[in-house]
């Protein structure tokens, strides 16, 4: 396995696509889709807040968001929709639980910031080091420090989620 | 020092004499669900893993209920491979299309017992608390690593007592009480909590509310809830007997304690599209419905329905309103049959829809249109989740939404009477 000061230590860097408060995974995920092909549910991901940013959304941008992200179900494809856009990091208020896990669990990149809303405006530029949960605003200068996550989880972000563990396990499994 | 529920059940599963909110612990997880919604992914993923085995299928439930039966060829080639995937991996505990939604069956066929830790791919498994189980969602690659390992990390939450004490007034349901704390403390109130009531009034709570409340209690974000085994859970479970914590230490520390006076009570409502925008039903008496819906893991038992018939009975639906009613089981299906409850509901002009999760989720049978609206007793609102996000969609008790219905407008029942607690 990959040590948390692997890739995560290096910057995310990205425009910033902002969000508010209590965006459900009804709103990533819709259930109409919730069984399509992944390259058909990502063009809904959070297509009735902001019908631009399916189609508008660059690998790397940066989502900031206000309280409680991600709440509602237990989706996966919540994360996974944004993933596949290509969003480099969600950076929140505050996270729902599942969202939380479920990012984790495959390998997106999320940071609770409370006070990230304030200092970000749409299309700010923005970096993020995961590693050290500092957010920066290049466009004001201004670095605010998000709470770091635990290193349980650092382990299986760096290692690219549950998926690459599982394997390993299977192979260890196999050797055994 | 004492535990709470969630510390003595992860402690337990942990294998450790203690732990305390904060801790991480790997657990052992007694039982685990899957909805077809994941399932099929999940047996690819496992595929993907190269895991061909899983640690205790005995101890997996699988059940088809989002889509049931199947709303198009895409979804019943899905659920072909699901079945595939029960059958390669030897899963005993398989409920196929119309044998109602998993909550209902994992508590129905007894599953969930105080003092297990189970895990499901859906967000309302914290319905488990009810029983004094720890229950809680996880995401399709957690479930894989479950399925391989039957462990899970977890942070011990901490944990919010809520007391509950008086009576519900007549017309005032279980749900209103949940969407009582809603209103009062925030969609994400208990985020990373855990919630355990206590209190006076439990004995008076039976397991139908307690199962409505602890289902509800994610949309305040908590990871568990807990009504500690007592009587009402003896008597519910018939005498079947467990060995795992079943209520808290009387010296357990908490994080927050809130009260609930049910005397204080009156019939609400959560207006769309937040679950805790929860006004009285009437401050919106008289905003007309297109749909009412009466069903969901939240309130679709024998005891909602039958508020619902009392409500209706001998009287029609509105015209302009279609209400539907989704029995949550196959079991409380044929028993509103027997009991007549099904025959008032269809004169008074229900549809009675299979039981499972369709119209709630937003998948099938009910959804609905741009500018409609609906009230409903499932537990979300959110924007889009019913259909066009151009809807609107209202929660609230099923006497409440039953009355509504015979309006054709949001309606208080205490208007129409004939409810009983629900």
């Amino acid at each position: 396995m990959s040590t948390p000061e692997g890739w995560l230590s290096e910057v995310i860097r990205g425009r910033v696509w902002k969000f508010g408060d209590d965006i459900s995974t009804d709103l990533l995920a819709p259930g109409a889709y919730a069984v399509a092909p992944l390259e058909e549910r990502k063009r809904h991901v959070l297509e009735s807040v902001n019908p631009r940013f399916p189609e508008e959304v660059r690998p790397g941008d940066i989502v900031v968001a206000g309280r409680n992200f991600g709440c509602g179900s237990s989706r996966e494809t919540a994360p996974e929709g944004l993933k596949a856009l290509g969003v480099g990091c969600v950076v929140a208020e505050s996270f729902s639980r599942l969202f939380f896990r479920n990012a984790i669990a495959i390998g997106l990149p999320v940071l609770p910031c409370p006070g990230v809303v304030e200092a970000f405006e749409e299309g700010d530029l923005a970096e993020v080091e995961i590693s050290s949960a500092i957010v920066r605003n290049l466009r004001t200068g201004q670095a605010i420090q998000g709470r770091s996550l635990p290193r349980e989880m650092l382990e299986v972000l760096a290692a690219g989620g549950i998926l690459p563990l599982l394997k390993a396990h299977s192979q260890e499994l196999s050797q055994g | 020092m004492g535990m709470t529920l969630a510390e003595k059940i992860l402690a337990r599963a942990a294998g450790q004499r203690e732990v305390s909110a904060g801790d991480f612990v790997t657990a052992r997880v007694d039982f685990c669900m899957v909805h077809d919604i994941f399932a099929a992914s999940l047996f690819d993923l496992l595929e993907s893993a190269g895991i061909d085995r899983i640690w205790d299928p005995g101890r997996v439930a699988v059940v088809i209920d989002h889509f049931s039966p199947p709303p198009s060829a895409a979804v019943a080639g899905l659920h072909r491979r699901i079945r595939d995937g029960v059958r390669k991996f030897g899963i005993p505990h398989f409920y196929d299309v119309g044998s109602g939604i998993c909550h209902q069956l994992m508590v129905e066929r007894g599953h969930v017992r105080p003092g297990m830790l189970i895990v499901a791919t859906d967000s309302h498994t914290t319905t488990y608390g009810a029983l004094a189980a720890a229950g809680t969602g996880i995401g399709t690659s957690e479930m894989a690593y479950v399925l391989a390992t039957g462990t899970l990390w977890f942070n011990v939450p901490s944990t919010v007592r809520c007391e509950v004490s008086g009576s519900l007034p007549d017309g005032v349901s279980w749900k209103d009480a949940v969407l009582s704390l809603l209103g009062r403390l925030g969609s994400d109130f208990a985020q990373y909590q855990s919630l355990e009531f206590a209190g006076p009034a439990l004995p008076s709570l039976e397991m139908a509310g307690r199962l409505t409340i602890a289902n509800m209690a994610v949309e305040m974000g908590a990871k568990f809830c807990f009504f500690p085994a007592d009587e009402v859970t003896r008597k519910f479970l018939r005498g079947a007997v467990w060995d795992g914590p079943m209520s808290p230490d009387p010296d357990a520390h908490y994080g927050g304690v809130v009260s609930l006076e049910l005397n204080r009570l009156e019939p609400l409502v959560a207006l769309p599209h937040r679950v805790d925008d929860v006004r009285p039903v009437r401050d919106v008496e008289g905003v007309p419905i297109d749909q009412a819906f009466i069903g969901s893991c939240t309130n679709g038992r024998l005891e909602d329905l039958e508020v619902a018939a009392r409500c209706l009975s001998g009287r029609r639906v509105h015209p302009g309103t279609r209400l539907l009613v989704a029995p949550a089981s196959r079991a409380i299906y044929e028993e509103a049959m027997r009991r007549g409850i099904l025959q008032v509901l269809t004169e008074a002009g229900a549809v009675i829809l299979p039981p499972g999760c369709g119209p709630c989720f937003g998948g099938h049978l009910g959804l609905l249109g741009e500018g409609e609206r609906c009230i409903g007793t499932h537990n979300r609102n959110f924007q889009g989740r019913m259909g066009s996000p151009q809807a609107e969609v209202y929660l609230a008790s099923p006497a409440t939404v039953a009355s509504s219905a015979l309006y054709g407008r949001i309606t208080d029942p205490r208007r129409v009477g004939a409810y009983v607690h629900s």
